[in-house]
């Protein structure tokens, strides 16, 4: 009997009603509220009105809403643009002067003095002697302590040892500068003796730069290689396998594009580091494979004309562009080529 | 039994041969790991040892001076908290907006792929270029020449973006859609459910992502070498168009000063910096361990 009243009390509006409240969740219990209380269908109407109104503005709120957050996405594109251009319309007037190719073959760098050299690769050959050596480092470290995390550590000493390894990687760079040039490099100088050391070496640089870079390549190899099944490794294991060889004939095989990419994205993050290079790898532009020689990179050159009291527009000032392009240019390569391989080499496992 | 002990077969010795290679081996991988907690504890030794002398409130409240003695690292201090307060006003509402966007709002159109991969490629990129953007765009530009807090932070958006937009992504994909489809069952849109249902419960990932953000722009160096190229500030900025310095700056100053002496004052900065980064770690990892077991209950 209570049903069959509540329908036939109902059952007039009830169509328009849940059309109502299908858009409006939260005001529903008011709505029903109201309900009870009016029973004409004036006030019915009204009601309805006010729902559509309550609709029509939370319909706006979101368009608006969407627009906004269109527009915040849309900043990221603007960086990339703003960033190529800038690069290239500042280098263009440097390279009316300047040709391409003398930039790019000259073999020695001296923009400051007269007559002015414009050849970058003394300090692209200084940039890549840092990172080369970081890259060393930090592979064969961060390869290592991944193996460990992955292979033989025991899930609560990795708990501890991973978030240790990790604050390497947030200790600001102008630190680890202090420390090559403050701790390493006195180091390097009682093993070498102070004549061959000089104060800022590129050894000194690199192999801080390789410390730092080590927690990035040691994650991203560890993360492939815990995604790879148990079951090959049980495999090996079954077949009387010992820990080493799964680790390097089954796991680190089935890992490769991911430790590939690792060391490729560590290497691109040291050709783009600054204050380590600035501080404790020199200012000399140096066409040189000696490690213990001072050198320039190209981010320690950017560095310090701006330092410098170069006036803007002229040709001098006009190089950090030059510079900084064919940086962007080396580190975006690496970058899209890193992610390829772990793109395309990645293996599915189900 | 006794004759194999003494003359071994060419198969016990390979298999000796091999678990001896595989003693060696584990001996290098775990030697790797020490290695590198030897070098941060070196790292953190030796700044110590180097700075702690320095340390003192003297150090805390006065400007930097010809004199390491007297000098101290207010300026510096102040010009930090500037930038990062801005940088946090800036980088919050665009860095959660974009993820946003492109977790709830996009399509999957080749406009949005294209957003995508293009923020994955500004997170790579060196940090001396964002400073090129800034001297350029923002202080030639925009400032007309005046090396300022503002463009400081401005950069500094740019740079710390991507790292948001990434950690806040993650942090809504680990919403779980069943929470989104009982909310749409309830009839909210889009908006709404984005407002009540994902915001809420992606936030802890998110807080966690932008405090590495905003630590990051703490200790970045070299886009605010380019942008302030002023390096002796004597002064607290007293308003968004005021010049400024920043720690990891006036550090790089006081290494870069021939004295000897002025090494300690560095040192002495940089277990400031050091304990304002670590502690910034420390919340986020406590916030991320704090609410990372919360969902699918």
């Amino acid at each position: 009997m209570i049903s069959s009243f509540t329908v036939t009390f109902f059952v007039p509006e009830s169509s328009d009603w849940q059309r109502g409240f299908t858009t409006i969740p939260h005001t529903a219990r008011t709505t029903s509220h109201q309900m009870a209380t009016t029973t004409k269908n004036e006030s019915n109407e009204l009601m309805l009105e006010r729902a559509a109104r309550r609709r029509r503005r939370q319909a706006t709120e979101q368009a608006i809403v969407a627009w906004l957050l269109r527009a915040a996405a849309l900043i990221s594109i603007l960086t990339t643009v703003g960033i190529v251009i800038i690069l290239v319309a500042q280098s263009a007037g440097f390279f009316a002067e300047v040709s391409v190719w003398e930039f790019l073959t000259g073999t020695e760098w001296a923009p400051l003095f007269s007559p002015q050299k414009f050849g970058i690769l003394p300090l692209v050959a200084g940039t890549l002697l840092v990172a080369v050596i970081a890259g060393i480092v930090s592979l064969t470290l961060g390869l290592g302590a991944a193996i460990f995390l992955s292979e033989y550590a025991p899930e609560r000493l990795r708990r501890v040892l991973k978030p240790i390894l990790e604050v390497l990687a947030g200790i600001p760079t102008v630190v680890y500068g202090y420390f090559a040039l403050t701790f390493v490099t006195p180091i390097l100088q009682s093993i070498f003796g102070q004549d061959h050391v000089i104060v800022f070496n590129a050894l000194s640089a690199g192999l801080v730069m390789g410390l730092m870079i080590m927690p990035m390549v040691s994650t991203l190899s560890e993360d492939a290689m815990v995604a790879v099944p148990r079951s090959l490794r049980d495999a090996a294991y079954a077949l009387g396998a010992t820990r080493f060889e799964v680790s390097t004939k089954v796991v680190i095989p089935a890992a490769l594009s991911g430790i590939v990419a690792s060391f490729i994205l560590g290497v691109s993050r040291a050709i783009g580091e600054t204050m380590i290079v600035k501080i404790a790898a020199g200012a000399t532009p140096n066409l040189t494979l000696n490690p213990l020689e001072s050198v320039q990179a190209m981010t320690a050159y950017i560095v310090q004309v701006s330092l410098g009291e170069t006036p803007q527009g002229s040709l001098e000032y006009k190089t950090i562009f030059a510079v900084g392009l064919l940086l962007f240019a080396m580190t975006l390569a690496m970058n899209i080529v890193g992610r390829w391989v772990i793109s395309r080499f990645r293996q599915q496992y189900e | 039994m006794n004759k194999t002990t003494a003359t071994p077969t060419k198969r016990q010795r390979l298999r000796s041969f091999r678990v001896l290679r595989d003693r060696i081996f584990v001996t290098g991988f775990v030697l790797a790991v020490v290695i590198g907690i030897a070098g941060l504890a070196a790292l953190l030794l030796d700044v110590l040892v180097d700075g702690l002398p320095f340390l003192n409130w003297n150090f805390l409240s006065s400007y930097a001076s010809r004199k390491p003695l007297e000098s101290g690292i207010l300026a510096p201090l102040a010009g930090t908290v500037w930038i990062v307060g801005m940088t946090a006003l800036l980088t919050i509402p665009i860095g959660v907006g974009t993820a946003i966007y492109l977790e709830e709002f996009a399509t999957k159109s080749r406009f949005n792929r294209i957003i995508e991969l293009n923020i994955a490629n500004l997170a790579g990129v060196p940090s001396v270029i964002y400073g090129l953007l800034g001297l350029a765009v923002f202080v030639q530009f925009l400032f007309n020449g005046s090396r300022n807090v503002t463009a400081g932070a401005l950069t500094m958006t740019l740079l710390v973006l991507p790292i948001v937009v990434i950690a806040s992504q993650e942090a809504i994909k680990a919403v779980p859609s069943s929470y989104r489809d009982a909310a749409y069952a309830m009839g909210a849109n889009r908006w709404q459910v984005v407002k009540a249902v994902v915001l809420p419960q992606a936030l802890p990932g998110m807080m966690s992502g932008i405090i590495l953000a905003l630590s990051r722009a703490i200790g970045e160096s070299a886009p605010i070498l380019i942008i302030s190229s002023l390096v002796w500030v004597t002064f607290v900025p007293s308003s968004p168009d005021s010049k400024f310095t920043v720690l990891p700056l006036q550090i790089f100053t006081w290494i870069s000063q021939p004295q000897h002496s002025f090494r300690g004052i560095a040192a002495a900065g940089i277990i400031v910096l050091l304990v304002v980064l670590l502690s910034m770690n420390g919340i986020a990892i406590w916030i991320r361990s704090k609410y990372q077991s919360r969902p699918e209950q």
